[in-house]
């Protein structure tokens, strides 16, 4: 028989999904005593806010003329922290079984384990994952000979590596991996980096001491057999030139997928999950959406709607943790006991 | 007004009416122009709205800023005349502009 080799992480509320929305929604629920686990494929909290627009100003959030989503993400973590939320990151949630008693076994790809009295799936746009280039014929040699990202090292070692990009990631693996490969050959279509300063210096120093190649151009096409990479074709202003790589690493950027999230049996519509405007449940009981994964009619992909559907869900989600106990509406301004979880009474 | 032509890939000719103030790629997604996904909003955050500005049009339209340069790092076949549609501001002097869409977005 099969046993989980660590005991289940047991909460009253798992969040998938620690962006803006989700992060919200642990103050909502820590205000009605439920405890919150919240688990990102990111490795900090904000989700879109923190990984692709940090320093853009929001304009549109109640009170703040003008604040950043850095920012942002900055004052919910302050405002949350009362109620110690719980976060796992760099992990993504796969497998979701209900169990007898109606609480949830909830799996992430690392394998670790939740039971949650309740799932609320605060997603936004799915899981940030490395974009694929639409280099035709790609798919063959991905997870072999082309890799989005380095699990070890190792799997470069002695080979004719082609790093595309020019980025912080492909200026890091560059200059981490010069050492270990073969050779390495930097691909870039213009010749200016948005990469530190200091990590352009040293690629550059590399290639003039021939240490190191950098092609301005665009890969076009790959060679190969099986998924075994033998060549590659970088289109440049001088015509196409031939390149005899045999493993390649492209960073062309994160980008969002739905995920294992489309596999739970939850209905869908182009991707999102329809609720209902009361309690923002799916069609499955206990599991909620909030924030820009969810849609229903009228639906505005604001964070503003998020924060307002976190509050409504929690009403919902008292009623499951707590069955037969009274909810009694209270205001932060007013309430000692709102006042006493918050730590300022 | 300012009318606006998008060449899909497959040469077949959209003609969308555009507001001055808005962005071409919102009179892309408003007329539903295939191959214009916009996937980010118009943040400049994504690469999914890149088109390929007329030669006769490329002084008129401009360049891209540093920021928008970076962002079409991630696009599929940069070229000549490479914008991200998200950060074209239509004016009336754009009256006729034409650009291409690519075979596909990033």
């Amino acid at each position: 028989m099969d046993h989980v080799a660590t005991s289940p992480v047991e909460t009253d509320v798992l969040i998938v999904g620690a962006g803006p929305v989700g992060l919200f929604a642990v103050f909502e629920l820590g205000l009605f005593d439920m405890r919150c686990h919240l688990v990102d494929i990111l490795d900090r909290p904000g989700g879109q806010c923190a990984e692709l627009y940090p320093e853009k100003p929001i304009y549109d959030i109640p009170a703040y003329p003008s604040i950043s989503a850095q920012g942002l993400v900055d004052r919910l973590m302050e405002q949350i922290a009362p109620f110690a939320p719980q976060f796992h990151f760099e992990q993504m949630v796969s497998a979701l079984t209900r169990m007898d008693d109606g609480r949830f076994l909830v799996e992430t790809d690392v394998g670790t384990h939740f039971l949650a009295k309740v799932v609320v799936i605060a997603a936004g746009g799915g899981s940030f994952q490395p974009k694929r280039p639409p280099i035709p014929g790609i798919e063959p040699y991905e997870g072999t000979s082309v890799q989005y990202s380095v699990r070890r090292m190792d799997d470069f070692r002695g080979q004719n590596l082609a790093i595309v990009g020019g980025g912080d990631s492909a200026l890091d693996w560059a200059l981490n991996l010069h050492p270990i490969a073969g050779r390495i050959t930097l691909i870039h279509r213009r010749d200016e980096f948005r990469a530190a300063p200091d990590s352009v210096n040293k690629m550059r120093a590399l290639v003039e001491a021939g240490e190191m190649d950098l092609v301005i151009g665009q890969v076009s096409g790959l060679d190969g057999e099986d998924g075994v990479l033998e060549g590659i074709t970088v289109k440049t202003a001088d015509g196409p030139v031939a390149l005899p790589v045999t493993r390649m690493l492209p960073f062309f950027g994160l980008t969002m997928k739905l995920g294992p999230i489309a596999n739970w049996g939850l209905n869908l519509e182009q991707n999102l999950i329809p609720v209902d405007t009361e309690k923002f449940e799916t069609s499955e009981p206990g599991i909620f959406a909030i924030g820009d994964i969810n849609t229903y009619p009228g639906k505005l992909k604001l964070i503003l709607s998020g924060f307002h559907e976190a509050a409504l869900m929690t009403q919902a989600a008292k009623r499951i943790c707590a069955p037969g106990e009274r909810i009694v509406f209270q205001y932060t301004t007013s309430s000692t006991k709102l006042q006493k979880k918050l730590g300022v009474a | 007004m300012a009318a606006i032509t998008f060449i899909t890939h497959d040469g077949e000719e959209h003609k969308v009416e555009a507001e001055p103030g808005s962005t071409v790629m919102e009179a892309a997604v408003r007329a539903m122009v295939p191959g214009i996904e916009a996937e980010c909003g118009g943040a400049c955050a994504c690469a999914t709205c890149h088109v390929y500005v007329a030669s006769s049009w490329r002084e008129a339209v401009g360049g891209p800023s540093p920021m928008e340069e970076d962002m079409l790092d991630f696009a599929y076949e940069v070229g000549e005349g490479s914008r991200l549609s998200c950060q074209i501001k239509v004016t009336d002097a754009l009256d006729g502009l034409t650009v291409r869409v690519p075979e596909r977005q990033a």
